[in-house]
């Protein structure tokens, strides 16, 4: 897609895709033909750059032609750089500025919480992104309501835009900081299906605490040129490198 | 027209808002308050007691009250969201641009004490440049009402309204504006309140009653002023602008500063349409210390100020 655009995210795309993947065809209660049932389960994508990715699951999940793909990004496609609910099924709040989706998925967690709903609620976050003071405010507010219905998961690849988040402005103790903060941590490796897919997994009983899965991923997951190299947060495949890149995640399709 | 019986003292908008607000909330189960540690500066705290569960606070945290705001609303709740319009304009300016006008959320938003009324706490408590940063804002309603009727009125539109709104709320006591008893609230519509053909004057909020006060004195003069009561300013009423300017000049008055405003969105249409002397009244920025009332007064919002503009206005079209 950001080979086509010409644009695009395809590092922080593919960290997350693993996590996508599981929550649209693992873990959520979700149907497309319905996408405003009350009593849905939400996703926010609090990184909205990584359309790339929530694209793709959208599309597979049947919230719209997987063919519409191609005009990523183009004139006039649904598809912006950032998502738009008012474009798109599926989409729960527009995306994009940085530290937004955590406070809009506690206020869906709060009504939810209010009513007594069914629902349960899911958030994915960059992990520069929790450098944003917006999200500690509601992580706060989480911890404070014991919003058991909601699920943060942070997409932790340890890179953002020009450097590790460490070199930045450093996040670790990252699970410390969440626990203090009143939630209940798990980490888990971001790529591996099953352990996500535990992790994710809608409790029975309603947790008494907002859960943080913290997932440890890898930028550009799959692309050995892309992987862990800051530089491909943003960045466009050649025609090689595109070859390239899908042969690589062939291969580890058929291993 | 019959008159109303007219109600006679100086009103706090707060009492009319909460008062709704309580009503509105006894009937749809729907509505809650946000606040950002505001209970007591909003006037909830009856609110509190019979809505308990209704009433989520989220400490002083601005950014984190929209976005929950805006999430309240994915859930099916029609959030009013209240805090210091200083503080809930700017801390979360982008929240309200991007979860709760862009995303189209059904979020009402309520900034108290907006404006300067909290005159000696100085600038950054005074709230004068939010007309000018919300208007630009697609799709998001804003409402600025002059008086307790008003209030009650916009309070009860935004709650059946389906989208953004921002209601900018006073502390500043205001008398009720005289109204025929058949009186609508009409949203997207200015309110003719006196008629005239030598000058317009358009006013929103606390200014109004001053702009009839105006109009009284500057009948003294002989001078007929047409009295317009802009009390929402998007989606703005272009239509009633051109026709007021139609009487070769207005006035506007705001408790705002002079660009960006009511009077810069008076000033767009009369440009495009019907080019004729616009006197901006209003704050020039950053305010030195005094009350309220003072401010207002130093700055010409005051029946005094708006009619001696009337009067300069007039005098430049000889």
């Amino acid at each position: 897609m950001a080979h086509r655009a010409g644009q695009g995210h395809p590092g922080g795309d593919l960290s997350a895709a693993d996590i996508l993947a599981t929550l649209y065809f693992g873990v959520m209660r979700i149907d497309p033909a319905t996408p405003d049932a009350p009593g849905r389960d939400r996703f926010v994508m609090s990184k909205g750059h990584c359309t790339g990715a929530l694209y793709s699951a959208l599309a597979r999940a049947g919230f719209f032609p997987v063919e519409e793909l191609t005009t990523y990004l183009q004139p006039g496609s649904r598809l912006n750089g950032h998502p738009n609910r008012a474009y798109l099924p599926g989409v729960e709040t527009n995306t994009g500025p940085l530290g937004h989706g955590l406070p809009v998925a506690v206020g869906i967690a709060v009504a939810g919480q209010i009513d007594a709903a069914d629902y349960h609620v899911f958030v994915l976050t960059g992990d520069g992104e929790l450098q944003e003071g917006s999200m500690w405010e509601a992580a706060m507010f989480a911890g404070h309501r014991g919003l058991g219905n909601l699920t943060a998961i942070v997409d932790r690849n340890g890179l953002q835009q020009g450097a590790t988040t460490e070199d930045t402005n450093a996040l670790e103790p990252l699970a410390d900081k969440w626990r203090a903060f009143g939630w209940e941590v798990m980490e888990v490796d971001g790529h591996d299906p099953a352990a996500l897919l535990s992790a994710l997994a809608i409790p029975a009983e309603r947790r008494a605490r907002p859960l943080c899965v913290i997932a440890r991923t890898t930028k550009g997951k799959g692309v050995s040129f892309m992987e862990n190299q800051a530089g491909w947060h943003h960045g466009v495949p050649s025609d090689a490198q595109l070859a390239q890149a899908f042969a690589e995640l062939d291969a580890e399709l058929q291993a | 027209m019959s008159a109303a019986v007219p109600v006679t003292g100086m009103f706090d908008c707060r009492n009319a808002y909460v008062e709704t607000l309580e009503a509105l909330a006894a009937e749809d189960s729907r509505i809650v308050a946000v606040v950002n540690d505001s209970v007591g500066s909003s006037k909830l705290g009856k609110f509190r007691e019979r809505f308990p569960e209704r009433l989520i606070n989220v400490g002083i945290a601005e950014q984190n009250m929209v976005g929950v705001g805006a999430g309240l609303a994915n859930g099916g709740k029609v959030p009013f969201v209240s805090g210091a319009a200083c503080f809930l304009t700017a801390r979360a300016l982008e929240q309200i641009k991007v979860d709760c006008a862009y995303s189209n959320a059904n979020v009402k938003l309520c900034g108290i004490s907006s404006g300067v009324a909290y005159g000696e706490l100085g600038p950054t408590h005074h709230s004068i440049e939010d007309l000018a940063w919300l208007r630009t804002l697609k799709g998001l309603t804003v409402i600025v009402p002059s008086d307790p009727w008003e209030t009650a009125e916009a309070i009860r539109w935004a709650a059946a309204h389906p989208g953004p709104v921002f209601i900018r709320l006073s502390r500043m006591p205001v008398p009720a504006l005289p109204r025929p008893a058949d009186a609508r609230f009409e949203i997207g519509k200015a309110e003719l309140l006196r008629e005239g053909d030598d000058i317009a004057v358009i006013a929103c909020g606390t200014l109004v009653h001053h702009a009839l006060a105006a109009a009284d004195l500057l009948a003294a003069d002989g001078i007929e002023t047409r009295v317009l009561n802009m009390a929402t300013i998007a989606p703005f009423d272009a239509e009633a602008v051109i026709a007021a300017a139609g009487t070769g000049g207005i006035v506007t008055a705001e408790e705002h500063v002079v660009r960006g405003g009511l009077g810069g969105a008076v000033a767009e249409c009369v440009v495009a349409e019907r080019p004729v002397p616009v006197r901006i009244l209003g704050f020039p920025g950053f305010l030195p210390t005094g009350s309220a009332e003072w401010l207002m007064e130093q700055h010409g919002l005051s029946a005094a100020g708006i009619a001696q503009a009337a009067r300069d206005l007039i005098a430049r079209r000889r």
